[in-house]
């Protein structure tokens, strides 16, 4: 259990970290798709089946998708130049700043007595528990949900439209 | 240490290199994919607090999480019209390309 866990930690920070550090854009993107589906993988790992489904269709699916469409629109010239680290004090200060914030966080959670419930395999949720909590409880946020994702997607189009040509020029 | 020690130090671990990723790179989309990384490690916490909480049966960090993903897929469709949006008017990705408004 404990070793699965390691295993889905190690892709996950791994590719992440390659994706962070690549000089190609579209690697980057790929490797973040690998980090994604370890994170879908953790939620198997964990229980929540449907969230991992739904994991895997949002971003490894759609949202890298978007990613790589926009990595190709915005690409300057023929050849994929390296996109080289902007400067050392940039990065130097980046690394710091992730460092310290990742120091602070691990003292606090290595220090606090973290108490676990009794009971260690809780059933996983089904899908229709989950339906009966979305429609139940939570349907106002639902409907609201689904407000915000339409509002979203005409404000991206939009944006990313292309300006009229009687349009002055900025 | 028990197991949710561990989930709440991969997720810390998740947020810092998203988080190094936002600050140490200056291409707009490798920015916003540490952005999404930091939030894909806030929904892991979601999912472990849920796990070994007390009150497991009700499912309310999964809700949490689901919600989760869809304010950040609407969050990564933004920010990406906003980058290609930029592009056009400046021809370039970078960070410090965009700064009419830096005073």
């Amino acid at each position: 259990m404990t070793l699965a866990l390691l295993l889905i930690a190690l892709v996950l920070l791994g590719s992440a970290a390659a994706a962070m550090l690549s000089r190609n854009l579209i690697h980057s993107a790929l490797l973040l798709v690998g980090a994604w589906a370890g994170l879908a993988a953790f939620y198997l790992w964990a229980g929540a089946e449907f969230v991992a489904f739904a994991q895997v269709l949002v971003y490894v699916g759609a949202v890298s998708m978007v990613v790589l469409f926009a990595v190709l629109l915005t690409r300057q010239g023929a050849t994929a130049a390296p996109v080289e680290f902007d400067s050392y004090k940039r990065m130097v200060g980046g690394l710091v700043t992730a460092g310290g914030v990742a120091g602070v966080l691990l003292g606090a959670i290595l220090g606090t007595p973290l108490a676990i419930s009794a009971h260690p395999a809780p059933a996983a949720i089904s899908v229709k528990q989950l339906g009966l909590q979305l429609m139940g409880p939570h349907a106002a946020a639902l409907l609201i949900v689904g407000v915000l994702l339409t509002v979203a997607l005409l404000g991206a189009v939009i944006i990313a439209a292309i300006d009229r040509p009687e349009d002055p020029a900025p | 240490m028990n197991p949710l020690q561990l989930c709440l130090i991969l997720s810390s671990l998740l947020f810092c290199v998203g988080l190094a990723g936002a600050l140490a790179r200056s291409n707009t989309i490798l920015v916003l994919l540490g952005i999404e990384l930091m939030l894909n490690a806030a929904n892991l916490n979601f999912i472990a607090f849920w796990r070994y909480g007390p009150h497991a049966a009700t499912g309310t960090g999964v809700v949490f999480a689901l919600f989760a993903i869809a304010i950040a897929a609407a969050e990564a469709a933004v920010g990406l019209a906003l980058v290609i949006a930029v592009h056009r008017h400046r021809k370039s990705v970078r960070l410090q390309d965009a700064n009419t408004l830096k005073g």
